[in-house]
């Protein structure tokens, strides 16, 4: 059992959670609620991660944060060493990556609050930012946890990506999904199976959490 | 504390109105769904803004799009009942209430109390919406309103959503509690009847535009807002006290001209109400009939005639201080041969009164 692996892994999902948790409400809930020219384009772009291949989406995250790029440039001028094949550089990729996760059922959630309940908000004297915090996000916090939770769950698994922006760098980039490919390509199945079988574990009581949550949720509404 | 509103839009809906309701004032702003009297009511509280617009309240200008000023709705201070009611579904009814208030009042609980017992809830303040019926959502949006001190109460089709015995609950509970209230109230209805209730003045919306305006009894027998509103919705609203329920299951009132008998009313005698005769449900006559099953006979004296367009005219009929409505014939006026100052009987069956048209004085 490759610990490091799952340490790093963990720790990505945590640090991609972390920062699309405010990406998520203030995202969704504009994508929600606004109406802006260019907004269509908006969510095809963020859906875009959906569709595309991870090899091929790694392919353009890794020319883009390249040595030679000035994502790059100005990332080495910053903080002295490349973005790529770095812990940092999995980060960016994660974060990029799971912008459809983060945003779209955060965004149902924002929806699913009624307009009138929204303006009564409003007109109860609630700023923007108190509506948000009194009404909008308790009523839509269901959208916003199935978002962090598929994001966490999601990074945990990802494989193309992590691949191709961070190599398998022990205790830098190798994640747990890396490891256990390398142990499968040195024969190890029984490090593998362990290793598959902690991650299956991880996932299970993510989604029974989340389920047992919005349950709850669910009964003080209805 | 008065209000003054004016609105010109011409997307999404054609609009061009302009009123003033005083303070305590209750106006109706009465029209078919799609005549704009909805985007009004949304103009004044801030969620939406008409392309030309001015709303003034107490002499604070919380919108002119000539100068420029465009309040946000949480800086009005407005209370507002949705026609869904739109109460917060996490929070309990005193918490709704108390979300409402502004952070300087001292006992905000007590205070929620207060305003949930003035609209009849005590006891239900740590119920969530989903656990109370619709008129009792209706009183905690209505407690909700009125938390937030507002300089103007604004109701949108505030009964549409509750069934009929409910509706004619809380019409007696706004009357009685109009006594409290002593800001403007803006009322939103298709409901000429309750309108006619509930409001002191009303306007009549058509197409965005005012086609009528006045008081109560002004517009009520203005040809134009009843072509608007329905001919059939013509009625009087005649003062009565009740007298004594009888063992025959009707009610005895007492009227300027007599004793009017309906269904039963659910009043004690020496209660003070109003009842809504509908014009086309009067039959005149000029000697007292006998032989007649009706029991309603009520003495009076021509006000005057006004003829429209059609086959009919409305007579009005003094009875004391007050008037009765009556469409009748052309035809049946020249046999008559009625004209002003004549002394007329209007008849009317006990059975013609529905029970919703009986509320209680303001």
């Amino acid at each position: 059992m490759d610990w490091d692996a799952l340490r790093l892994s963990l720790s990505l999902a945590a640090w991609t959670v972390a920062i699309l948790l405010p990406v998520s409400v203030l995202a969704g809930r504009a994508l929600a609620y606004r109406r802006f020219a260019g907004k269509g384009l908006v969510e095809a772009l963020v859906m875009l991660p959906l569709v595309l291949p991870p090899t091929v989406f790694g392919f353009y995250l890794l020319v883009a944060f390249g040595r030679n790029s000035p994502i790059g440039q100005f990332w080495q001028e910053m903080f002295g060493h490349q973005l790529v094949f770095t812990f940092e550089g999995l980060v960016v990729a994660s974060v990029i990556f799971n912008l459809p996760f983060a945003i779209q059922p955060a965004q149902r959630g924002f929806e699913a609050v009624p307009r009138d309940v929204r303006e009564a908000a409003a007109c109860c004297g609630m700023s923007p930012l108190a509506a948000l915090w009194r009404v909008e996000l308790p009523l839509a916090w269901p959208g916003v946890m199935t978002a962090m939770v598929l994001t966490f769950a999601h990074t945990l698994g990802e494989f193309g990506i992590v691949l191709m922006v961070g190599g398998a760098i022990p205790g830098e980039t190798r994640t747990v999904a890396i490891a256990i490919y390398d142990r499968v390509q040195a024969f190890d199945m029984e490090a593998a199976g362990l290793m598959a079988a902690v991650l299956v574990g991880i996932s299970l009581f993510t989604i029974a959490v989340t389920y047992a949550l919005s349950a709850r949720v669910g009964r003080r509404l209805s | 504390m008065s209000l003054d509103v004016m609105a010109r839009a011409e997307a999404p809906i054609p609009l061009a109105a302009e009123f003033r309701v005083d303070p305590g004032e209750l106006l109706a702003l009465v029209g078919h769904s799609g005549s704009g009297k909805t985007t009004l009511l949304r103009s004044i509280a801030g969620l939406w803004r008409p392309e030309e617009a001015r709303v003034r309240v107490n002499g604070d200008t919380w919108l002119d799009t000539e100068t420029g000023v465009d309040l946000p709705p949480h800086r009005r201070r407005v209370g507002i009942v949705f026609q869904n009611f739109a109460l917060f579904p996490h929070m309990t009814a005193a918490q709704n209430v108390m979300a409402a208030m502004a952070r300087g009042v001292a006992a905000p609980r007590v205070e929620a109390e207060r305003l949930l017992e003035l609209v009849n809830l005590a006891g239900y303040a740590e119920r969530r919406p989903a656990a109370l019926s619709g008129g009792q959502q209706q009183r905690v949006a209505l407690a909700r309103a009125l938390a937030r001190q507002p300089q103007a109460l604004l109701l949108d089709e505030p009964f549409s959503a509750v069934d009929r015995a409910t509706r004619e609950k809380l019409h007696g509970e706004i009357v009685a509690l109009r006594a409290h209230l002593n800001m403007p109230v803006v009322l939103v209805t298709h409901d000429v009847n309750e309108a006619q209730f509930l409001a002191d003045r009303m306007v009549v919306i058509e197409k965005g535009r005012v086609l009528s305006a006045g008081s109560t009894a002004e517009v009520m027998s203005d040809p134009a807002a009843l072509r608007a509103m329905g001919l059939r919705e013509l009625a009087a609203m005649l003062p009565a006290t009740v007298a004594e329920h009888s063992a025959d299951g009707l009610t005895r009132l007492d009227t300027a001209t007599g004793p009017l008998y309906l269904p039963r009313i659910e009043a004690s005698p020496g209660a003070r109400l109003r009842v809504r005769i509908m014009a086309h449900e009067v039959i005149l006559s000029r000697a007292r009939p006998e032989g007649l099953s009706a029991q309603n006979i009520l003495a009076g004296r021509v006000a005057r005639i006004v003829a429209g367009e059609g086959p009919a005219v409305l007579v009005h009929i003094a009875v004391g201080e007050d008037e009765i409505l009556a469409r009748i014939t052309r035809r049946a006026l020249a046999d008559l041969g009625l004209a002003p100052g004549d002394t007329v009987h209007a008849i009317l069956k006990i059975m013609s009164v529905a029970r919703d048209h009986v509320a209680g004085a303001v």
